[in-house]
């Protein structure tokens, strides 16, 4: 029976990011994939984050399918019919190397999975791990859906995605609670490169980034989305799963609401639609984490809840998590000792000092404060809205008497003192 | 607004497994006579699950984008057994 150093299940950016890391290092790496080519289960925005991937393949600019570098990030609070909003636009970023670039991840997830093969890794696709394969509390292989498909090694890394089934059934950690992640929707729209480029004012290889909060979600806690892909856009919202088992709104309802709101629907005009999917996120931050470590096993990326939902970060957590937890195997070997618990540990300790822990700690408080405070999905962009109307609208009253006017609409919607509460509850959960 | 999600679907590319659907419903009766929500049938961002006049639910997981919805938010009854398509089947992003 042969037994590998690692098994990684999942193709994906964590889980490529493990398989390849340790592969280079020399291991014997058994990757499995369930899809029919690594990306073909795979779903994101997508925004690649440059410094990550960068850690562990520094040339991947030039080989790597990239869309559009992002050189514009706006931010848009919508109301029914308009929206305020802020852009940062800065040759800075038009400047290699780039920081980041919207991506393809079916394409994406092929050229870092050929990455990982060419480092010595096996890829083995088309097949699903049914189970993890145990002795006593250790993990030392994974059933496959495949005849004869044992497959043995000294530890397991569970890179298998957001609803991570082989965690569940090992009881490593409970089913997600529908407050803990959201449901993503989204579409790929196809224009022609020069329409889409004077469209949102770039040049080829520019793109840009609209992150939307408010009215498009219908009172749900979620955010809505469009990125500049080449010949593409992709559009898309996403709500708390809790919010959309409550109120029973249709996502791909939503959707279409969104791309109707007429700030979004002369950006996407004349688009052709030629893919829908689905997705959830996980976003329930620290207080959701699961055990990420055991005898024999590591969980990295979605499967982990390593989300940065504030700052619509995953990708780089992902590829971070899968390569610390890589490392970590690499330094045990070296040292000649056993994947156990206490052992593995140290991938947790390389996890807190990274950037990752440090946010995740950061911001665990957000989660709960959004879930009891809607009004910074709902009263908040209608506020904003309403008094950038009531300025900009020059109809022979003064301004004291505009500014008196809003004053007031705040005040009748929150109260003083909710207003008060309101930006002390923003600033602890942000500091 | 009236949206066909059929349409949508209809653009994605999917290797169905004919005959091993590989989402159940663990008990039908629960669905019918227990849950007053049945929020899968309104929540399910490919509309899987289709409410029959008769207060029961239909599954038909063809179209499923396999993103664990349904599982999740059945969470009062934990009514729906979920595993993923054999390897290789099931939806085929072109794009993700």
């Amino acid at each position: 029976m042969e037994k590998f150093d690692a098994i990684v299940v999942g193709a994906g950016p964590s889980g490529n990011a493990a398989a390849y890391t340790l592969a280079k290092a020399g291991l014997s790496v058994i990757q499995i994939e369930r899809g029919e080519y690594p990306g073909s289960k795979n779903v994101q925005g997508a925004i690649l984050y440059s410094d990550a991937l960068e850690k562990i393949i520094p040339e991947f600019r030039d080989e790597a399918p990239l869309e559009r570098h992002i050189i514009e990030q706006r931010m848009w609070v919508l109301d029914d019919d308009s929206y305020i909003g802020t852009n940062y636009r800065s040759d800075a970023f038009n400047k290699a190397p780039y920081n980041r670039y919207t991506i393809l991840r079916a394409q994406f997830d092929k050229w870092f999975s050929e990455k990982v093969s060419q480092a010595g890794a096996l890829v083995i696709c088309e097949t699903t791990v049914t189970d993890l394969i145990m002795d006593g509390n250790r993990v030392v292989g994974v059933r496959t859906d495949r005849e004869n498909g044992d497959l043995f090694a000294d530890v397991v890394i569970l890179a298998d995605g957001v609803n991570s089934l082989l965690a569940k059934k090992a009881g490593f950690h409970p089913e997600l609670n529908p407050g803990d992640v959201a449901l993503a929707v989204k579409e790929i729209l196809f224009l022609p490169q020069e329409t889409l480029e004077s469209r949102f004012n770039v040049k080829e290889g520019e793109g840009v980034v609209i992150e939307m909060i408010g009215k498009i979600t219908q009172g749900m806690m979620g955010t809505g989305f469009l990125y500049t892909n080449n010949e593409s856009i992709t559009i898309g919202v996403g709500c708390m799963l809790s919010d959309f088992k409550e109120t029973r709104m249709s996502p791909y309802l939503l959707l279409e609401k969104m791309k109707a709101h007429p700030a979004i629907a002369p950006m996407i005009e004349g688009g052709e639609m030629k893919e829908y999917t689905a997705h959830l996120i996980p976003e329930g931050g620290l207080k959701a984490m699961p055990q990420i470590y055991g005898d024999g096993w590591m969980i990295v990326g979605d499967s982990g809840m390593f989300v940065n939902a504030v700052h619509r970060e995953g990708s780089n957590l992902a590829m971070t998590t899968g390569r610390l937890a890589a490392e970590t195997v690499i330094s045990l070997k070296a040292a000649g000792k056993e994947m156990t618990s206490p052992n593995l540990s140290v991938y947790r300790a390389k996890l807190d000092d990274s950037f990752v822990m440090k946010d995740l700690i950061k911001y665990k408080d957000m989660p709960g404060v959004f879930h009891a405070n809607r009004q910074f999905f709902t009263t908040y962009p209608e506020l904003v809205n309403k008094a950038a109307h009531t300025m900009l609208t020059v109809d022979g009253v003064d301004k004291k008497t505009k500014e008196r006017e809003i004053f007031k609409s705040f005040t009748r919607s929150r109260s003083l003192a909710g207003l008060v509460g309101d930006a002390y509850k923003m600033w602890r959960a942000l500091r | 607004m009236n949206v066909n999600v059929e349409e949508k679907l209809f653009q994605n590319r999917y290797k169905v497994d004919h005959g091993r659907p590989h989402i159940n419903i663990i008990d039908p009766v629960v669905c019918t006579s227990e849950c007053k929500t049945q929020q899968c049938t309104s929540v399910c961002p490919a509309n899987c699950y289709k409410a029959e006049g008769n207060g029961s639910i239909s599954l038909i997981t063809d179209g499923c984008l396999e993103c664990g919805t349904c599982r999740i938010i059945c969470d009062d009854f934990k009514n729906v057994a979920w595993e993923y398509p054999r390897g290789g089947y099931g939806i085929l992003f072109k794009f993700g």
